[in-house]
C-alpha cells in the first residue's frame, strides 16, 4: 500500500513507544475482541525485547488497558493495574520463550466469567502495527487493519462459498481471505478482511449457516 | 494524478501544476486515500491540537519518565527563556523547550502525536508551535506547514525508513528534523526547492546519528536528542531561506541515509547494545532497575 500523509503524521498515542505501547494495546484490543467483554483473568507471556523492556515502556499496563478496552491514545493505560483491579479482573505477567517469532511478541490467555479460555500469540510489527500469528492454537495471519470475521467451522465443502454468498448478498466486499485448518475434515478457521463494518445482523447470519462453530468480528 | 514518491517528482509537479507542497501533498492524499479533502483536514487538525496539548502538560506539570530518566527539564528551559538571558533567543529557546516538552510527556506514558515516530514526536511540534507563538502564523499557515512535514516524510518513509530499529536515530530524529526543516521555510514563504535543500541539509547533519536508548528505553538521550534536532532544523532553515542550497539534492541524501541504516551494527539500532546505553553510567543505571524489578 502506498504510503500516506497518515503513515507518518501520527498516529496519536500514549507514550513511549509505538512497537512496545501502541502495539500492545492493539494486541490486548484483539484479544478482547475475541474473548468477549466479560474477562476475568487475563495472562501474559511476554517474548524477546517485550520480556526485558516491558516494565520501562508500559508494556505490561498497555496489554492489560488493551484487554480492558482502552485504545491507543488513552492516558488511563498508565493506570490500568489500578483500573483493572477495580473492575474485578485478575492478571498476571510471565516471562516466556515462545520459540521463533517476531522479537516483540505476547502470548495472551483470556479467561471469561463461564471459565472458557481464549489464547492469542501475536507480534507488535513496528509503528504500532501488530499481526495475530495463533489463535487458540491454530495457526492464523491477520493485522487488525480491517474489519475481520473469524470463522471456527468444520472443514467441510461449501463452507466458504455459504460465508462469501451471504456476505455478498449484504453487499460486504471481502479485501482478503486466508482459510486455515489443522487437518483434514476437522477444525479449519477462515480469515475474512473487508474495508466495510459489518453489522450485527450479518454476524448472526453466518452463525446460523451449517458446519460453523463460531463467529468473531474483530473491528478496531 | 499528483503522486509523488521523490523530492524530484514533488518539484516538478509543483512547478507543472504551480502549486506549493502543500497543495500538491493534500491533491495526492486525496486521490491515494479516497477520503475527503475535509475529513483529511479535520484530521490533520486533531493531530495538531494534540500536539499542542503535549506541549502544555509537559510544561505545566512536574512530569516523571516512567524509566525516572528525565523530567522536568522543559520547565528549567522556559524559566531560563523567561529570564531574558539567552544566547539563541526566544525561538529556538522555546522550540527546544518544547520538544523537551513532549518527549517528557511521551516518556510518562501521555498521550502524543507519533509525528514521524514516538522517540522523535517532539521535533515538529517543537518547531511549528513555537514559530506559531513567536511569529503569529495563523492556524491555516500551520496546518500546510505540518503538510509540507508530511510530504518530507512520507518520501523518507518510501525511499529509507522512519524506524530507529532498522535505521538508527538519523532515521527518526534525522527525519524529523528534515519534515520541520521544510516546514519552517515553508512559513517563511520559501519556495518547494528551499524546502527540500533544507529538508536536504537537515538530514545531512544528522546523518550516521545511532539509536542507542540507555537501558532500552525511549528516555536518554531521546529526549535531548530532540532538542539538538529541533536546533538542526532552524539552522538548516535559516541558511536554505539565506539562499544557501545543498550541494547533494535532497533524494540521495535519503538514499545515503538508507544506506548508512544498513552499515550500522545491530548493536546502534534500537537494541541498547552501544552508545550512549554501552557506558558505564548506562550499564549501572540498567543493573540498578532490574535489580529493583526483581
Amino acid at each position: 500500500m502506498e504510503t500516506g500523509l497518515f503513515d507518518v503524521l501520527g498516529p496519536i498515542m500514549v507514550g513511549p513507544s509505538s512497537s512496545h505501547t501502541a502495539g500492545a494495546v492493539k494486541l490486548g484490543n484483539i484479544a478482547r475482541k475475541i474473548a468477549g467483554e466479560d474477562v476475568k483473568q487475563a495472562d501474559f507471556y511476554l517474548h524477546g525485547s517485550f520480556a526485558k523492556t516491558h516494565q520501562g515502556h508500559g508494556t505490561d499496563k498497555a496489554l492489560l488497558g488493551g484487554v480492558l478496552g482502552m485504545s491507543p491514545d488513552d492516558e488511563k493505560i498508565r493506570d490500568a493495574f489500578s483500573i483493572a483491579e477495580a473492575a474485578g479482573v485478575n492478571y498476571a505477567f510471565h516471562i516466556a520463550d515462545l520459540g521463533d517469532v517476531h522479537p516483540n511478541s505476547a502470548r495472551i490467555v483470556l479467561q471469561d466469567q463461564q471459565e472458557n479460555k481464549y489464547e492469542l500469540i501475536g507480534s507488535s510489527i513496528g509503528g504500532g502495527k501488530v499481526m495475530v500469528n495463533s489463535l487458540n492454537g491454530m495457526h492464523v495471519e491477520f493485522n487488525g487493519q480491517y474489519a475481520t470475521i473469524i470463522t471456527s467451522h468444520f472443514d467441510r465443502p461449501g463452507v466458504v462459498a455459504n460465508v462469501s454468498s451471504v456476505l455478498s448478498r449484504h453487499g460486504i466486499n471481502i479485501a482478503f481471505l486466508k482459510v486455515f485448518r489443522q487437518l483434514r475434515g476437522s477444525e479449519a478457521r477462515m480469515i475474512i478482511e473487508s474495508d466495510q463494518t459489518i453489522a450485527p445482523y450479518i454476524l448472526d447470519e453466518l452463525k446460523e449457516l451449517p458446519d460453523i462453530n463460531s463467529v468473531v468480528l474483530v473491528d478496531l | 494524478m499528483y503522486q509523488y514518491s521523490s523530492g524530484e517528482k514533488l518539484l516538478q509537479l509543483c512547478h507543472d501544476q504551480g502549486k506549493d507542497i502543500a497543495e500538491i501533498a493534500i491533491i495526492a492524499e486525496v486521490e491515494n486515500s479516497g477520503n475527503q479533502k475535509e475529513q483529511i483536514i479535520d484530521w490533520l487538525k486533531d493531530q495538531i491540537q494534540v500536539m499542542g496539548d503535549s506541549i502544555k502538560k509537559g510544561l505545566a506539570q512536574d512530569i516523571k519518565s516512567i524509566g525516572g530518566l528525565i523530567g522536568g527539564n522543559a520547565c528549567k528551559l522556559q524559566k531560563r527563556l523567561e529570564s531574558g538571558d539567552t544566547f539563541c533567543g526566544a525561538v529556538m529557546l522555546k522550540s527546544i523547550s518544547y520538544a523537551l516538552a513532549v518527549t517528557e510527556v511521551n516518556a510518562a506514558m501521555g498521550r502524543v502525536v507519533a509525528a514521524p515516530t514516538a522517540g522523535a514526536s517532539g521535533i515538529i511540534p517543537g518547531v511549528l508551535i513555537a514559530l506559531q507563538e513567536e511569529k503569529a502564523y495563523t492556524d491555516e499557515e500551520i496546518l500546510h506547514a505540518f503538510i509540507v512535514s508530511g510530504a518530507i516524510g512520507k518520501i523518507i518513509a518510501t525511499n529509507a525508513t522512519l524506524s530507529g530499529a532498522e535505521g538508527g536515530c538519523q532515521a527518526e530524529c534525522g527525519s524529523a528534523s528534515a519534515m520541520a526543516a521544510a516546514a519552517a521555510v515553508y512559513l517563511n514563504g520559501g519556495g518547494p526547492e528551499q524546502c527540500l535543500d533544507a529538508a536536504a541539509m537537515a538530514l545531512k547533519g544528522l546523518l550516521g546519528l545511532v539509536c542507542d536508548p540507555v537501558a532500552g528505553l525511549v528516555e536518554v538521550p531521546c529526549s535531548k536528542r530532540n532538542a539538538s534536532s529541533v536546533a538542526n532544523a532552524l539552522a538548516c532553515a535559516e541558511m536554505a531561506l539565506a539562499g544557501i542550497t545543498s550541494f547533494i539534492p535532497f533524494d540521495e541524501v535519503v538514499e545515503a541515509m538508507f544506506k548508512v541504516g544498513n552499515m550500522m551494527s545491530p548493536a546502534l539500532r534500537e537494541t541498547a547494545g552501544g552508545g550512549c546505553a554501552d557506558t558505564a553510567t548506562a550499564r549501572n543505571y540498567s543493573r540498578m532497575l532490574h535489580e529493583r524489578r526483581d
